[in-house]
């Protein structure tokens, strides 16, 4: 995949630390679990159960993970303890291939490839932004930033901060301004100077305030005057942190902008990295960042398979 | 705030409705859904499952008595468990010593500094205190700006310290400031942290050393799943917290951190932010809370809020209006602003017993009134005392002006009327008349 090409061969072992949590909250208690057992039995299932729900993948799809076990033992009428590693493994796969981030627009043929970055208050969208300006800087393209928080207090001056830092042009027109206009500002730069990459910056916003939502479907609407393909993608910024409300927040969002792509943050802070599963499930979005840390390559190009290889890696 | 918990919990009562008594048998199912309604509400795992545990046992040993439903039964025990479970009373922050210094701790992006700036105005406003914000935010890029701006808002000082990067120091001179300046209370903004990240960990002991704080408080996205109940625990044990703060309740979130937090660490939770205006600060009443769970309303928010935002003269005079029928459109005008002042209109509807449900899907926006207003605007100061110079080619003028149509414009004229009308019953003959008119006039 091309974008592999920007952002090289992810350190792997990076990846190892940051779910370091979620591997020894999910998969220590199932070895606890099954001490002294040679079967898959109820209690095991039960273990399972807390596990998966404590590790936010969701009511929803535990229980569907719960049932699949549930048909193979009934089917198979045994399962040793040993091959449950293997089974769960499976079956996380299965749900996190289903949806992979190929149907993006491709960026090496799309310029400016326009992002337009959205999200409830504080999930990290501003620096989620920086790191994403200064890699994309790095591997020689060029980049503008579109500073279309014009609402928080200081939002405008962080971005400019990371601007600076990534070496990047930055549109602002300053706190209070209309966000639209600034977005707007953005593409037409992007375009009249040929860069490769917009990224749109918003305020936060809880997703249940219809006002807040229309104003990011104007956002979208007036940036497509310039671009009208654009924006190429759409980044919905979620916490891992986050419990259940992270549904609610991707099908509102959704609604509002047609979200393409997902970017988990502060993923290596909780033991929670479950979430990810839950949202591949349910939500038929691709995950194609994670955040596992404070550095600037601490954002990932997620990998399924490489996430999956982690979580279960030496039991 | 917890529709969708109360939602799950009503379906789950339902199972019980015609049922003469609560048995092993039909609470089984009951209890489940609890469960898990209380899971998707991210309530910790364990907590449900120990609640769940204890409501079923109290519904068992009651035997239901003939007068209720197992229904409404259940309602009650759970709404007391749950109560209970939040917190009994609701705890005032601690605001004895001289200068009082309150230190914000927290995740990162789970609000600390917006909440730094609320708590600093209400504070200011509620208790009459002199704050002092300092802004010991030194990583994020523009946050110690963030804090600057917010407190030249509220009109409070913010101390900081160009190119100091010592946040121990700087808290420790913005005491010292204090001492000086007489100011009698210290709001100390931290640096967002992972509760993982050892090194962020020992910086904040430092900073809680340093100033022993009256009142410290782990401010915690209302949005948080799982962990809240670990990220809680992480922080309790190096700071040994006063009091949480639930950021962001105003989201459509169950909430169910709320529940897990108390129980885990046993610290009560202290205020709540719910909206992103300064004033959107409120302190945290768990049997109210308890209420809104169960959809039962919380009215006696609804009454506080009513009651702070109701201006006693203004009202004498809109009464000494009323008896010789001169409420004019900029009477109602000013109604409406008073109404607005009050908040957003769903959430002042869901504090209304049993509105919660009916409301969940209607969209009452800050904009509601908007259409109204402006109608009212485009009319001259005549036309506004005196609605009866309505004619035609005014009220043609009128809905150009103010962007509606004339169909909007006789609505409004005709529900002005019907107001004025009912008014002038009101208060001439008694609301119990009032109401027989106005039953009459509907047949």
């Amino acid at each position: 995949m091309a974008f592999f090409g920007i952002f090289g061969k992810e350190k792997k072992d990076r990846l190892d630390d940051g779910l370091q949590k979620t591997r020894e909250n999910v998969f220590s208690r199932l070895s606890r679990a099954v001490v002294g057992k040679s079967k898959v039995d109820d209690e095991v299932l039960d273990e399972l159960e807390e596990a998966l729900i404590s590790s936010d993948v969701g009511v929803e799809t535990t229980l569907k993970i719960i049932e699949r076990l549930e048909e193979r033992v009934r089917r198979d009428k045994y399962i040793g303890t040993d091959e449950l590693h293997n089974t769960l493994r499976e079956e996380i796969s299965l749900m996190l291939d289903e949806y992979k981030s190929e149907k993006l627009p491709d960026i090496e043929n799309t310029k400016p490839y326009i992002i337009l970055v959205v999200g409830v208050n504080g999930v990290g969208k501003t620096t989620t932004i920086g790191k994403l300006a200064s890699r994309f800087k790095s591997v020689g393209k060029t980049v503008v930033l579109g500073a279309a928080d014009t609402f928080r207090a200081a939002a405008v001056d962080q971005l400019k901060i990371w601007s600076q830092r990534a070496g990047v042009e930055i549109v602002e027109h300053g706190m209070g301004a209309d966000p639209a206009s600034v977005a707007y500002d953005t593409a037409i730069v992007a375009k009249s100077k040929n860069y490769d990459v917009a990224i749109i910056d918003t305020a936060g916003r809880l997703h249940n305030k219809v006002n807040l939502m229309n104003e990011l479907s104007k956002i979208k609407r007036v940036i497509q005057k310039v671009i009208p393909d654009a924006p190429h993608e759409v980044l919905l910024i979620l916490d891992a942190s986050t419990g259940q409300n992270a549904f609610e927040q991707a099908k509102q969002f959704t609604a509002a902008t047609d979200v393409n792509a997902l970017a988990l943050t502060k993923l290596d802070g909780t033991a929670k990295g479950g979430v990810v599963i839950g949202i591949s499930d349910q939500f038929k979005v691709p995950v194609k960042y994670i955040g596992i840390g404070e550095k600037i390559d601490d954002l990932q190009v997620f990998n399924a398979s490489e996430f999956v290889d982690s979580l279960f890696k030496n039991k | 705030m917890f529709e969708g918990l109360s939602d799950k919990l009503e379906g789950a009562f339902k199972r019980l409705k015609g049922q003469g008594r609560i048995t092993e048998i039909n609470i089984s199912e009951t209890v489940k859904e609890i469960r898990k309604a209380l899971l998707n509400a991210d309530v910790n795992y364990k907590i449900a499952k120990d609640f769940t545990d204890s409501v079923k046992e109290k519904a068992m040993g009651q035997d239901v008595l003939k007068a209720v439903s197992p229904g409404q039964m259940m309602t009650k025990i759970v709404h007391d468990e749950l109560a209970e479970l939040m917190g009994g009373v609701s705890q005032d922050i601690n605001l004895k010593p001289n200068p009082s210094i309150i230190l914000m701790s927290g995740l990162q992006g789970s609000g600390k500094t917006t909440f730094s700036a609320k708590l600093a105005s209400f504070l200011k406003s509620k208790k009459g205190r002199q704050v002092l914000l300092v802004a010991c935010d030194v990583y994020r890029p523009a946050a110690i700006n963030q804090l600057k701006v917010l407190g030249e808002q509220i009109e409070i000082e913010v101390y900081s310290e160009e190119g100091n990067q010592d946040p121990v120091k700087i808290s420790k001179n913005a005491v010292a400031h204090a001492k000086n300046y007489g100011i009698n209370t210290v709001i100390i903004d931290t640096a967002g942290r992972l509760a993982v990240d050892q090194e962020m960990m020992d910086e904040i002991s430092r900073i809680h050393k340093a100033v022993n704080p009256a009142e410290t408080l782990f401010v915690v996205d209302a949005m948080t799943g799982q962990d809240a109940v670990n990220t809680a625990k992480a922080f309790n044990d190096i700071l040994d917290f006063d009091g949480v703060v639930l950021t962001k309740l105003d989201g459509d979130t169950r909430g169910g951190a709320a529940l897990s937090i108390k129980t885990i660490v046993n610290k009560p939770i202290k205020f709540v932010g719910i909206g992103e205006k300064i004033d959107a600060i409120d302190v945290f009443h768990p049997s109210r809370m308890a209420d809104r769970i169960l959809g039962m309303g919380d009215i006696v928010s609804l009454v506080e809020k009513a009651q702070e935002q109701y201006d006693e003269v203004e009202a004498r005079k809109l009464q000494k209006k009323l008896a010789k029928n001169q409420f004019t459109f900029d009477d109602f005008l000013k109604q409406i602003q008073q109404v607005k002042k009050m908040g957003n209109v769903k959430d002042l509807m869901g504090m209304i017993p049993g509105m919660g449900k009916a409301m969940k899907d209607v969209e009452i926006d800050d904009d509601a009134f908007k259409g109204i207003e402006a109608i009212i605007h485009s009319m001259t100061p005549a036309e506004r005392d005196d609605p009866s110079l309505m004619n035609g080619s005014r009220r043609k003028r009128i809905a150009a002006g103010s962007g509606s149509t004339i169909q909007d414009v006789n609505k409004l004229m005709k529900q002005f009327d019907d107001m004025r009308k009912m008014m002038k019953m009101i208060s001439s003959g008694g609301g119990r008349n009032a109401m027989r008119n106005l039953k009459q006039a509907r047949r």
